[in-house]
């Protein structure tokens, strides 16, 4: 049953044919078999899922039936959790103990969910690896030598290794749907201002959003209808009805135009994994679907607009980790001293790159030739999208050039930011995108064959539509279980992988 | 605009950081490849172009200006790094050295 969709086991737990206590202990075990190698969590939160799994079973046996009834929940660790270490994966919050609960999770908790740990990811969601996180080494359980992208890294690996039936991750640039195309499993980033963020460490406020990572579609749907929606602690929250997905799942695609952007030309892409997504197109259009060709001419100037924008927000943001209220602090001799210390030592290269350039774009002298001239861009990028979607209901993509790289592989920060090529315009323009898996690279010299994802974005606030499209495509190819998940070692807890 | 030479030092001093010792050439070097790869911006029209803050039909959100609970007060203060009874200790901010 452990590893069943939430779906399933939603269902059997609100039959009573299994209870959430078992399943609570079957997650459990399945972590200490399997974290060691993988290294999805930073903490489990074991006696947490416990107490979760009581409160259900004596629910369910009460009348009571919960929609996500004993389903193990992964909790990305920018997420706060009352009583849980949130660390952001950075020395700076490294014990820092979570006084409430965001709101997003406690819709899961609510629904009967059960929190197993908190995953791993880059410092401050700052990366798209999972290498920048300056607590744990999370590798892709489809080959342990690659990383599992970033900056969900631990939760996509969770769902991906069977440690956790769905998890949750924040997408600011990709961070997502990236690492979900690396670990074959979904990552669905809803439309900006759909789901509440009261609870999420912010990184950019202008872009991070909450989404569910899941074996399926269907899952992802269940989950992002129960966490969507106005939250009175969330001001950027849309006040504006709700369209259930869960509802609107769909099994072919007639009468669905997709679009196809003409600047992400598929020659760009290395033989076999171009090979891959011409079949993805052709299976929408055998579905049913409509192809159309559409124009972004600004979506290739995406990474330059979001590395402006980002940072800019970030360095904002990140002010208010200072050392008098909470986290790490190094005192110094005055209090101008004990400020630069303390984020000297907590925080991680690529945080200080990215306050860095936000502060120089920022500054003044170079606002107006930076920041501002990248917001102007981002009208552009959105102004792009919205002329596509008058032809299309979709845009059709691949989530990342490539399938997850070795580590260290990219060393160059720019050459790093680029793997966010294809998922970067979206965020800026606030879409609803995610990543489905479509296939598997061609393995070459003794290498593992490694998964794919097909990038399916909507207009604003057209979920349930994306979601359809996404599960009818999803039904009938059903890539992610072509190719088994390869034997995990089993390694001790804490060893070093 | 111009990706010129960015002064690392100065910025990490605008934003409270120390950089140890062969770091402001470390940055120095990768920033500077940022901007040059930002750059590419100067090829957009944007004169013409209004910026975008955000992305969501949204204005103003008020809400009533009614007192409720708050944080527990103990909860919040046990993440403090220091602390003197029921608040924060903080540095000395102004006057003589501490």
């Amino acid at each position: 049953m452990i590893d069943a969709t939430a779906t399933e086991i939603a269902r059997a737990v609100n039959a009573r044919e299994i209870s959430a206590l078992e399943l609570a202990e079957a997650a459990h075990v399945r972590i200490l078999e399997r974290d060691g190698a993988i290294g999805a969590y930073l903490s489990e939160t074991y006696e947490l899922s416990r107490i979760a799994a009581q409160r259900v079973d004596d629910a369910v046996k009460a009348g009571t039936s919960l929609p996500l009834a004993g389903v193990p929940l992964a909790i990305k660790d920018n997420m706060c959790v009352a009583g849980t270490t949130t660390t952001c994966a950075s020395k700076i919050l490294e014990h820092w103990v979570s006084p409430y609960t965001g709101t997003a999770v406690q819709r899961l908790l609510d629904a009967g969910a059960l929190p197993l740990g908190k995953t791993n990811m880059d410092e401050f969601a700052m990366g798209s690896s999972c290498e920048n996180s300056a607590l744990g080494r999370t590798v892709n359980p489809y080959d342990l030598t690659r990383v599992p992208g970033g900056s969900s890294g631990g939760s996509v690996a969770a769902v991906a290794a069977g440690e956790a039936t769905v998890a949750l991750g924040s997408d600011t640039g990709g961070s997502i749907r990236e690492p979900a195309a690396f670990c074959n499993v979904v990552g669905f980033k809803p439309t900006y201002g759909r789901v509440s963020r009261y609870g999420l460490i912010a990184f950019a406020s202008s872009l991070d959003q909450i989404g569910p990572i899941t074996q399926t579609v269907e899952d992802a749907a269940l989950v992002y209808d129960l966490m969507a929606g106005k939250d009175p602690m969330d001001a950027t929250t849309v006040d504006r009805a709700l369209e259930p997905t869960h509802t609107a799942l769909r099994e072919d695609l007639r009468g669905v135009r997709i679009g196809i952007v003409k600047e992400f030309a598929l020659s760009a892409l290395e033989p076999s994994v171009r090979a891959v997504y011409e079949r993805a197109y052709a299976d929408l259009e055998k579905l049913g679907a409509e192809l159309v060709e559409v124009e972004l001419p600004t979506a290739e100037y995406g990474v330059a607009t979001y590395y402006l924008i980002a940072p800019a927000e970030c360095s904002s943001n990140l002010a208010r980790f200072d050392g008098m209220r909470y986290g790490l602090r190094v005192e110094g001799a005055d209090i101008g001293e004990t400020y630069e210390a303390t984020r000297a030592a907590g925080f991680g290269d690529e945080v200080k790159r990215r306050i860095l350039i936000g502060t120089y774009a920022l500054s003044s002298g170079y606002y107006d030739a930076y920041y501002v001239r990248a917001q102007k861009a981002r009208t552009l990028i959105a102004a792009d999208f919205a002329r596509a979607f008058a032809t299309c209901d979709a845009i059709a993509c691949p989530a990342a050039a490539t399938p997850a790289f070795a580590f260290n592989a990219k060393t160059d920060p720019v050459s790093m930011y680029l793997m966010d090529y294809y998922t970067i315009p979206m965020s800026l323009a606030g879409l609803p995108s995610l990543s489905v898996p479509c296939g598997w690279s061609a393995p070459t010299g003794g290498l593992s064959p490694m998964p794919l994802g097909l990038e399916l974005s909507g207009p604003l606030f057209a979920e349930a539509s994306l979601l359809g499209i996404a599960h009818a495509y999803e039904q009938s190819t059903r890539h992610a279980r072509t190719v088994a998940l390869p034997a995990i070692p089993h390694v001790a807890a804490g060893a070093p992988a | 605009m111009s990706s010129g030479d960015i002064d690392v030092d100065y910025v990490a001093k605008l934003a409270r950081l120390k950089l140890a010792p062969g770091e402001a050439e470390k940055f120095g070097t990768q920033l500077g490849a940022l901007l040059q790869y930002v750059d590419q911006l100067a090829n957009l029209p944007v004169a013409d172009v209004a910026a975008t803050a955000q992305v969501i039909p949204q204005s103003n959100v008020y809400r009533d200006d009614v007192a409720r609970p708050s944080l527990d007060r103990e909860t919040v203060l046990a993440g403090a790094p220091r602390r003197e009874g029921p608040y924060f200790r903080v540095p000395r901010i102004l006057g003589e050295p501490s």
